[in-house]
């Protein structure tokens, strides 16, 4: 017995001593200490290309580390670019078809020059590439099977060197893009406007592919883009074909982002493939951070570059704060020198649950909310607007919301045969469907109220998209009282009649109407959302066929037409209405392009077209927002999709995380953002004290066990023997 | 209203059909007869099975589907003649629990709540809006009494229900079986001296009959089991998810069976060549890591499907294929074992002397074959069926949870569970959905594993002392 | 012995190329090139002419078995089955979709795999083994009955719940280990510690059975009655004689696992968001990396057939009845 109260004493003894740590937490110890900041990656980057990355898990890093040469002012809105690397904004030149300079609105504009001037000092992190020899030649550009052997990562790479950005930087990454090989998505796109790039790219495609076969390096240096020209070290002047003013945001997306020469081809060495040290997985930027570890499987780890150039908080007048909704404590930085965090450290959570859990343990600082988080997090206030819950308020976390300049919608496949096609009664059938598709209880149901129903391709917070009744889809909504209200079932109904289909039972066959709907829905959380799918049609009287199936199949067929109805979504590029109402424009129709086009719904309007190319190069006038306005109703009334919703997207974010600011369009705002450390250290012990009782009894227990255990033997071993006398 | 099988549905129903038809050939031979009787001598063997039957019961009435047709339009009702049916096949199990698919809440409600589980946002007159937890639909306690008293009054009223129809059905059971009156026979069997435990029996069945009796008198009035996240009633999931799981568990030995019977007797007594063949066909399958292969099957079949949408009309006859083809596919994949433990025994048995003097009397090699080779099998085939009966079991949920299980939109355990993850990182944490998952499979898989340990210990020769 | 290992290994290699066809049958079935490509290339506007490119640089643009156009023996060998499954031989797994070289991604992830798989094996037979000696121990009692009827229950849960009711249980309310995740070096040691507790308890029902029925087949033996007889003490009859004589078939049954402990446990890796094997390859059935599941799948044969080997040898060195031939 007194054997087992000193145990029970050294147990109290320990407890006491861990009282003061953390058992559980996921990071090495002694790194919350540091100005670092923790956050995590759900899906693991494929590449971190340039020219290739195109979609938000790689722009999350890609972002940090490449500069374009223009970017999205962190605070401003409406979204604004300023420049990045430049001086100034581009310099915009009207050419004729003979190359020289028009007026801008000159009927004569064949061609659009952009003169970019790069600011001085602005130098590339450091990397073993930039390291030359006395000939200029790259020191580590001929690595032998020795060098090799020594070297696992980046890291192992004894001399390091940095060089100044230059302007054919520039051009060496838009012929980086050209080269087929490579797979830039975008490459299909630029070859309609940049002036040369399409025969440049079969070109200088068909050389790589020599040079490939003959195991040599490509280097593009030599080749030249006819309408990409470098005037000197920091002049770069690019021609577009026609007026494209969108192009200025292109050039702050990182196909955009300058590729040093000495990287491309230190990178092409097959030695250095073979153990995954690529430009895929080893960024080289001027960008505010570095990769410094890239272990895609587990964690990947930016660092501070320190030869980042000069930048500053951007500094808002009180008119622009006020108009953007800035507080106050987002200007306190104002002025002062980026960044403010060392080193950021993703860790890989494939899943929302642990994610979530570790968030409210301190140990993310930042998390978005699950839809079955939301309850816990978010309370509605009197006033209608969201607000963090008791809990979480206590915990000092603060919430953002922001609408995404996206749109999630239903489509109808406007060649099919039945809801396809352009008659009265197709268009009814559309419309009818149209409305009872209840929007507003999906969001409430799926989406805990994140979301709001779109009344057309065109989300919130970008031109063309109105408030109030003008704004206002006039097809499935009635305006009443100030607010839009959903119209009546019998409206549907009615709609539904005088198509031909009364009640959902067709008046020429005399069978109930049945429509297929395609959906990549297969995972766990899927089938509420199926039977809710099914349900709004069962209103009607429809029966609905869920055709449910991987999203490279969906994608296949919708490419095809062989589609009814899908449900689908897409992301803005840049913040302009081309790029939503281009998803309904007649020439990007699927099956009329092979499958390249956007338009996956072919929907085809010819009024809708003529206007589409009108608006495409307006500047944002009064008259380009009536003639949207005018696309907007055609649409609504045609219903080629039943417009779904914008979502609107809720960020959490620890007390000790300053600066956050929800910004759609800007990937590169990580160095805007500020860690207090201390207060870190402070809370996590505070909410992740161990519960030792259960260990305690489970310990006594085991002792318990044991004892009993011993005596039970004993007896045995008594009886045993004794049976054996016998 | 017309009767429409589907695919598993007749695999079911020839099954039981073939099982009877076993069972009576069985019954006439005594030996057989003396061995089923020592496994049904154990309680705990008897208390199993009936436990089996129970959920058998369950997915043999969730087996007969039925379409109903659609009145006739009065627009149109002269000029069509032909018959609509109404969208979806519903089966007997539907019927009888008709009252919970149409009592769908709005989102999530705990056991026996009359509230929502989580609040919800109310704009009352005054244009303010609140967060209030908005009472379900469907859930009326009665005015004046309280929502335990209600239930208790209730609960009492259908425990009391469920003996007494249990009483009766153990009556009637109890005079057709045997000679003698009938006090003499209940005499006896208070005694608990009749030859097979059919007290324990007796007091199974009554408290199986009991709580199912007063869950789903209940479930009139409360949802006994709580609501999923569109207001689906989790008992009738539950309820639902027995068909699947049991269907799994058994059509996939039925597949597997004739494969691996005919396989493992062929390379175990031919031997040569055969069996190299064979013996390479089963090594190979073997040694591809099980879930890769099952996850690349049922992606083909996926795919198929996703090729041919007009296989199928309704949703469920979907998810029927997508099951049939699970359990082909489970069959395929899992025929190896057993094969190789045949051949092995095959091969002992075909060395045993009145065997090799068959052969040298020249008696054909298929009477050989059924009338020395596979009697002597029999025990060993019992054992592996309802070895893998509960791995099987547990096996879907698994499976489900890779993404490769059953199709989403079926009711089954593993969709449950899988579907329980998320809910159990709310806060509240909402448990009655892995909590009912839990309770159904685990009697199930239990009922299972003992039976199963006692037929082992009966069957085995080993164990023979 | 030598030649018997060497003639076992020539045998394994018809198996591996069967392994090979069913793999190369299964996923080219499921997923054209084409659908390969777009899912490698990402959803936003994948035009016709990278897919095309795409295909030509994975050499995905070969017919599968039968080349017509090629002369001679190239009409086999210049098509995508062979081109895919002859480097497998020489264990060159080559480049995944995503241009990271598989060999050495499977070298990164073996370790945090076995730092589940090994703990859990050796806890697991340990206490296993000890538990049923204890159960052989009061063999009869009222706690071998007790136990027997708990093992079965523990054998009649789905390890699903096992791990989600630890993870809520272990983590979320007691705070006792992380959540998920891993680090390398000693620092791996909180991660794994909660999914090797679930792995040894889960297992703990059939374990304790097998390894208790084996104890019991020798305590019924005629030499350990006759040491009972002897005078000696249970404890010591158990380990000296009923352990010692059970440790051959003990060894053989778990030989032929021990190979395939290398591959990790799906279920625990991508519960618990260790980067091993197991949640390797149910990342690349998800996304269809076809490169990445032949190498596993090869991998996962090479595996259990040196598991086979394994067995077979230890049955010569511990089992002298035993003779290889």
């Amino acid at each position: 017995m007194n054997r087992i109260f000193h145990t029970f004493l050294l147990l109290i003894g320990l407890t006491v001593m861990l009282q003061s740590a953390v058992w559980n937490s996921p990071h090495q110890s002694g790194e919350a200490k540091k100005n670092i900041l923790f956050a995590a990656f759900s899906l693991p980057p494929k590449r971190l290309d340039p020219v290739i990355s195109y979609s938000a898990n790689e722009w999350a890093f890609i972002g940090q580390i490449y500069e374009p040469p223009l970017q999205y002012n962190y605070l401003k809105r409406p979204y604004t670019l300023e420049p990045l690397t430049l001086t100034q904004m581009p310099i915009v030149h009207y050419l004729d078809a003979n190359h020289t300079e028009v007026d801008e609105n000159s009927s004569r504009v064949a061609y659009t020059a952009y003169k970019l001037i790069l600011k001085k000092h602005i130098r590339y992190q450091n990397h073993p590439a930039f390291v030359k020899d006395k000939k200029g030649r790259l020191f580590y550009g001929r690595l032998d099977e020795e060098a090799l052997s020594s070297i696992d990562s980046l890291a192992d790479f004894k001399k390091q060197a940095t060089r100044t950005l230059k302007a054919e930087d520039y051009a060496y990454a838009i012929k980086r893009m050209a080269v087929r090989q490579n797979h830039s998505p975008v490459l299909d796109t630029m070859m309609a406007y940049i002036v040369g790039l399409k025969s440049f790219s079969k070109h200088i495609s068909h050389i790589a592919r020599e040079k490939e076969k003959k195991g040599e390096i490509l280097d593009l240096r030599s080749y030249h883009i006819k309408g990409v020209k470098v005037l000197d070290d920091r002049t770069l002047v690019i021609t577009i074909k026609g007026r494209y003013p969108q192009f200025l945001y292109w050039l702050s997306m990182n196909f955009f982002a300058p590729v040093p020469w000495e990287a491309d081809l230190f990178y092409q060495q097959k030695g250095l493939m073979a153990k995954n040290i690529t430009l895929n997985w080893y960024p080289v930027g001027t960008g505010a951070y570095y990769l410094a570890q890239n272990d895609p499987n587990r964690v990947i780890r930016l660092k501070a570059n320190p030869n980042f150039h000069k930048e500053y908080y951007p500094v808002l007048s009180d008119g622009e704060a006020k108009a953007a909704g800035i507080s106050s404590a987002l200007r306190r930085d104002a002025g002062k020198k980026l960044p403010f965090i060392n080193e950021v450290i993703y860790s890989l959570e494939k899943e929302n649950i642990p994610l979530w859990n570790k968030f409210l343990q301190g140990y993310y600082d930042a998390s978005g909310i699950s839809s079955e988080a939301f309850d816990q997090a978010v309370q509605i206030s009197s006033s209608g607007t969201m607000g963090l819950s008791d809990t979480m308020r206590k915990k000092g976390i603060v919430l953002k919301s922001s609408v995404q300049p996206s749109i999630f919608y239903m489509a109808f496949n406007m060649v099919d045969p039945v809801v396809g096609g352009y008659s009265e009664s197709a268009k009814k059938l559309r419309q009818a469907i149209s409305i009872a598709q209840d929007e507003e209880e999906y969001i409430s149901i799926f989406l805990n109220e994140r979301g709001i129903p779109a009344q057309g391709p065109i989300p919130p917070g970008i031109f063309g998209c109105e408030p109030g009744e003008a704004g206002t889809n006039k097809v499935v909504y009635d305006w009443i009282n100030g607010k839009r209200v959903r119209k009546p079932l019998s409206v549907a109904k009615k709609l539904l009649a005088e198509a031909g289909y009364p009640d959902g039972i067709s008046l020429k066959t005399g069978k109930q109407l049945k429509l297929f709907y395609d959906s990549t829905a297969t995972g766990p959380d899927d089938r509420a959302l199926m039977d809710w799918r099914r349900k709004q049609f069962a209103k009607l009287g429809i029966q609905l066929v869920i055709r449910a199936t991987d999203y490279n199949r969906f994608q296949a067929k919708i490419r095809k037409g062989k589609t009814q109805l899908f449900s689908w979504g897409w992301n803005a590029d840049y913040p302009d209405p081309e790029n939503f109402l281009f998803l309904l424009y007649g020439g990007n129709a699927s099956v009329d392009t092979n499958g390249a086009g956007i338009n996956s719904a072919n929907y085809k309007n010819p009024e809708f077209d003529k206007l589409f190319n009108e608006i495409k190069t307006m500047k944002n006038t009064p008259e380009r927002l009536e003639k949207i306005q005018k696309m907007l109703n055609i649409a609504r009334e045609d219903a080629p999709w039943v417009w779904g919703f914008h979502p609107k997207s809720l960020a959490l974010s620890q007390a000790w995380f300053g600066n956050v600011e929800p910004n759609a369009m800007a990937n590169n705002t990580l160095k805007y953002k500020k860690i207090n450390a201390a207060l870190r250290v402070k809370k996590q012990q505070e909410w992740n004290q161990p519960v030792i009782l259960p260990l305690i009894l489970l310990f006594v227990s085991v002792i318990l066990l044991g004892w009993l255990l011993y005596r039970a033997y004993s007896s045995r071993q008594k009886t045993v023997i004794l049976r054996e006398e016998k | 209203m017309t009767i429409t099988l589907l695919w598993t549905d007749m695999m079911v129903w020839l099954l039981v059909a073939a099982l009877a038809v076993w069972g009576w050939i069985l019954s006439r031979s005594p030996q057989i007869r003396k061995q089923w009787h020592s496994i049904f001598k154990s309680g705990i063997a008897m208390a199993s099975a009936i436990v089996l039957l129970f959920y058998l019961f369950f997915a043999l009435l969730d087996s007969v589907h039925m379409r109903f047709t659609v009145e006739t339009h009065p627009g149109g009702g002269e000029t069509s003649k032909s018959i609509h049916y109404e969208g979806d096949m519903v089966s007997l199990l539907d019927l009888l629990f008709k009252h919970t698919l149409s009592h769908t809440e709005r989102t999530y409600s705990a056991p026996f709540a009359t509230h929502e589980y989580a609040k919800s946002i109310v704009v009352d007159k005054n244009n303010v809006s609140r967060q209030v937890y908005l009472p379900l639909k469907y859930v009326h306690v009665p005015k004046g009494e309280s929502v335990a008293g209600d239930i208790v009054k209730k609960s009492l009223f259908a425990l009391f229900a469920g003996l007494l129809v249990s009483l009766l059905l153990i009556a009637v059971h109890l005079a057709l079986k045997g000679r003698g009156t009938f006090v003499s026979k209940l005499n006896v069997l208070r005694r608990g001296e009749t030859a097979l435990p059919w007290r324990t029996a007796y007091v199974t069945f009554t408290l199986m009959l009991m709580t199912f009796v007063w869950m789903y008198l209940l479930s009139y009035h409360y949802h006994v089991l709580g609501t999923d996240k569109v207001g689906g009633d989790v008992f009738y999931q539950s309820v639902k998810s027995i068909r699947t799981g049991v269907l799994i568990g058994i059509l996939t030995t039925l597949v597997m069976l004739p494969v691996s019977i005919t396989l493992g007797i062929s390379a175990g007594f031919f031997g040569g060549r055969i069996d190299d063949v064979i013996q390479y066909i089963y090594t190979t399958l073997n040694s591809i890591p099980g879930v890769l292969l099952i996850a690349g099957a049922v992606l083909v079949t996926q795919v198929m499907m996703d090729n041919h949408p007009q296989w199928f009309e309704t949703t469920l006859e979907r998810s029927d294929l997508r099951l049939l083809f699970l359990i082909l596919i489970l069959g395929m994949t899992s025929w190896t074992g057993l094969c190789r433990l045949l051949r092995a025994e095959t091969l002992k048995i075909s060395r045993v002397e009145f065997v090799t003097a068959a052969r040298a009397f020249g008696v054909s090699k298929w009477k050989i074959i059924f009338r020395h080779i596979m009697p002597n099998l029999m025990h060993i085939i019992l054992i592996s069926v309802v070895l893998d009966f509960s791995a099987l079991v547990l096996a879907e949920a698994v499976l489900s949870y890779v993404g490769v299980g059953v199709d989403p939109t079926m009711y089954s355990w593993g969709n449950m569970i899988n579907q329980a993850r998320l809910e159990m990182a709310r806060e509240p944490m909402v448990w009655w959905s892995l909590f009912s998952a839990f309770i159904f499979m685990f009697i199930l898989v239990l009922a299972a594993n003992l039976f199963s340990d006692r037929v082992q210990t009966v069957l085995d020769p080993r164990n023979e002392e | 012995m030598l030649a018997y290992i060497i003639r076992r290994l020539l045998y394994a290699v018809p198996i591996l190329i069967g392994v090979n066809l069913i793999t190369f049958m299964l996923f080219f079935m499921i997923n054209t090139p084409d659908d390969m490509a777009r899912a490698q290339l990402g959803a936003k506007q994948t035009t016709p002419q990278m897919i095309e490119a795409w295909k030509v640089e994975k050499g995905y643009d070969k017919p599968l078995f039968f080349n017509p156009e090629a002369s001679g023996i190239e009409k086999i060998e210049d098509t995508l089955f062979m081109q895919e499954s002859l480097k497998l031989f020489a264990f060159d797994f080559g480049v995944s979709d995503a241009n990271r070289d598989i060999a050495e991604d499977i070298k990164e992830r073996m370790g945090p795999s076995l730092a589940i798989a090994l703990p859990t094996f050796f806890i697991a037979l340990v206490t296993n083994i000890s538990l049923a000696l204890l159960l052989v121990l009061f063999r009869g009692s009222a706690l071998d009955m007790g136990m027997m009827v708990i093992a079965v229950m523990i054998m009649s849960v789905s390890g699903l719940f096992y791990i989600i009711a630890g993870q809520v249980l272990f983590s979320k309310i007691w705070h006792w280990v992380p959540i998920s995740g891993y680090e390398p070096g000693w620092g791996a040691v909180k991660f794994v510690i909660l999914p090797v507790l679930i792995g040894v308890f889960a297992g703990l029902g059939a374990g304790m059975r097998w390894y208790r029925s084996i104890f019991l087949e020798q305590v019924n033996q005629d030499y350990v009655r006759t040491a009972r007889a002897k005078g000696l003490s249970e404890i010591a009859v158990l380990f000296k004689h009923v352990l010692k004589n059970g440790m051959l078939p003990i060894l053989t049954g778990i030989v032929v696992v021990i190979p395939s402990l290398f591959m990790g446990s799906l279920i625990m890796e991508s519960f618990f968001g260790i980067p091993g094997l197991g949640s390797y390859t149910i990342d690349a059935i998800n996304a269809q990396d076809f490169a990445i599941v032949k190498a596993m799948v090869f991998l996962g044969s090479v595996l259990y057939i040196a598991g086979l080997i394994l067995t077979d040898i230890s049955y010569t060195l511990f089992d002298p009845r035993v003779k290889l031939s």
